[in-house]
């Protein structure tokens, strides 16, 4: 227990950098898969291919691997064309994959949440003179957004989980704090069951936010 | 002529569900559209907004040619309001802002004067007291009064209404129907898709009988409901009066 209290100024920093990954990948990613989502339910059939084209090589490779890719394989990349900047930071490198891969899962989120809008919706918009995009701006989007906030917030616990992957490119956020410690002090029990706590109480923290965001913005 | 269509065909891949209609709708006349379900009279009218895009033919609305490429179709319908069976309202919004919404969206009209032209409206179809109730508080007979509302927002000048009474429960009917009478009495230009014939009797100027995506009969009600010529017509009504 000692050992716990002890090490816990240390986890703690590891999550909030954890937690600081997740926020930024969470809003990049959201801002990107509402684009990808429209792009997949567009009138033009070249922006449908390219949006079905991500989602589909993002949600069909692992993780890990797109890491890897935007780490590694992307300095390799810029230098090859001659930029002059050829090094990736590893915290850059962790927003750019995980908002990436955040994307694609968010982009069928939305594109679920707006199909899932009656079709009476646009119709009445539509017949009263609205343009597709403002139809979409003030009629089925305010009532799509409240209807993926239970699968966004889940997507959400997803990446935060995720994130432990990143101590492979050496970011030192709370998974790669636990293995430091565990490093020096051959004590694996406690700290893994000490860090798989803290990450229970981020992760419960989002899902009680999502049910609080779910209730304030019902439709009565 | 308000509404003026020629040679108006829709196919839905291999099956045509309208099969050459021509019409023309004076201004301030009441067409009602009566006939069998699956005749096409709701298609028919869902072409005169291009909810459905007609597949040959033309339509004009007041003067302009919506199968024309080059119309703004967005401009057209706001001289067309349509009402549907299942209301439609933007439920995230209260009866004012469903109302308001399109006027400040579309017309840029400022809020102040789009809530006061709501009110009016509202009293119109006597719902100024819901003005800031949400459509699931509302029940389904003040929920169509509101859509109606919503649609002369936007001051139209034809209203479609698409069996704006189906859904309802049936002591409900009498007052969407109240609405529309006092409208057509004010000398708006209506196409009504309705069963209720006593409406279609006592408030349309001219009955046509849909049946096959044809027009198969049409005239004034007493003709079409007293002496109906079309054999088609005669069991059509024999079935529902």
């Amino acid at each position: 227990m000692g050992l716990i209290w002890k090490s816990l100024p240390y986890l703690l920093m590891g999550a909030l950098e954890t937690l600081k990954i997740t926020i930024f990948a969470v809003s990049l990613g959201t801002v990107l898969g509402l684009i990808v989502g429209l792009g997949r339910i567009s009138g033009q059939k070249v922006i449908r291919f390219l949006a079905a084209c991500y989602v589909d090589f993002l949600r069909g490779t692992p993780l890990l691997v797109q890491v890897f890719i935007v780490y590694f394989g992307f300095p390799q990349l810029l230098e090859q064309l001659g930029s002059p900047v050829t090094r990736i930071p590893p915290f850059v490198a962790a927003i750019i994959a995980f908002s990436l891969n955040s994307g694609a899962y968010v982009a069928e989120i939305f594109r679920a949440g707006i199909q899932s809008i009656h079709r009476g919706q646009m119709e009445a918009a539509r017949s009263l003179g609205m343009t597709p995009t403002q139809a979409m701006r003030y009629v089925i989007l305010p009532q799509a957004f409240r209807r993926v906030i239970p699968p966004l917030g889940n997507e959400f616990i997803a990446l935060l989980k995720d994130t432990s992957l990143l101590s492979v490119i050496g970011i030192v956020e709370l998974t790669r704090r636990g293995q430091i410690i565990i490093a020096s002090t051959f004590r694996p029990f406690e700290i893994w069951f000490a860090v798989a706590f803290i990450y229970l109480i981020l992760t419960f923290s989002i899902s009680r936010l999502v049910t609080f965001l779910e209730r304030r913005l019902d439709i009565k | 002529m308000m509404v003026r269509v020629r040679g108006l065909k829709k196919r839905f891949g291999r099956l045509e569900v309208l099969k050459g209609i021509d019409c023309d709708i004076a201004p301030g006349e009441v067409v009602v559209i009566i006939g069998p379900s699956g005749s096409g009279k709701s298609t028919f009218l869902r072409c005169l907004n291009l909810l459905e895009e007609p597949t040959e033919g033309t339509i004009f609305i007041d003067g302009v040619d919506l199968t024309d490429p080059s119309t703004n179709i967005n401009q057209v319908r706001q001289k067309v309001g349509m009402v549907f069976q299942s209301f439609n309202l933007f439920p995230h919004k209260n009866v004012l802002d469903n109302i308001t919404l399109a006027p400040i969206v579309v017309k840029k009209l400022d809020k102040a004067e789009a809530e006061a032209r709501a009110y009016e409206l509202l009293k119109k179809v006597g719902l100024e007291d819901k003005a800031r109730a949400y459509p699931d508080q509302l029940s389904g007979g003040q929920q169509q009064r509101v859509a109606i509302a919503r649609a002369l927002a936007m001051q139209p000048k034809v209203m479609l209404f698409d069996e704006p009474t189906s859904a309802l429960d049936p002591e409900m009917v009498g007052e969407v129907l109240g609405v529309m009478r006092d409208l057509a009495r004010e000398g708006m230009t209506m196409v009504v898709v309705t069963h209720e014939m006593g409406f279609a009797r006592e408030v349309g100027h001219r009955v046509m009988f849909m049946d096959e995506g044809k027009i198969v009969e049409e005239g004034p009600p007493e003709k079409i409901f007293n002496c109906p010529e079309n054999p088609r017509t005669k069991a059509f009504l024999s079935k529902i009066l």
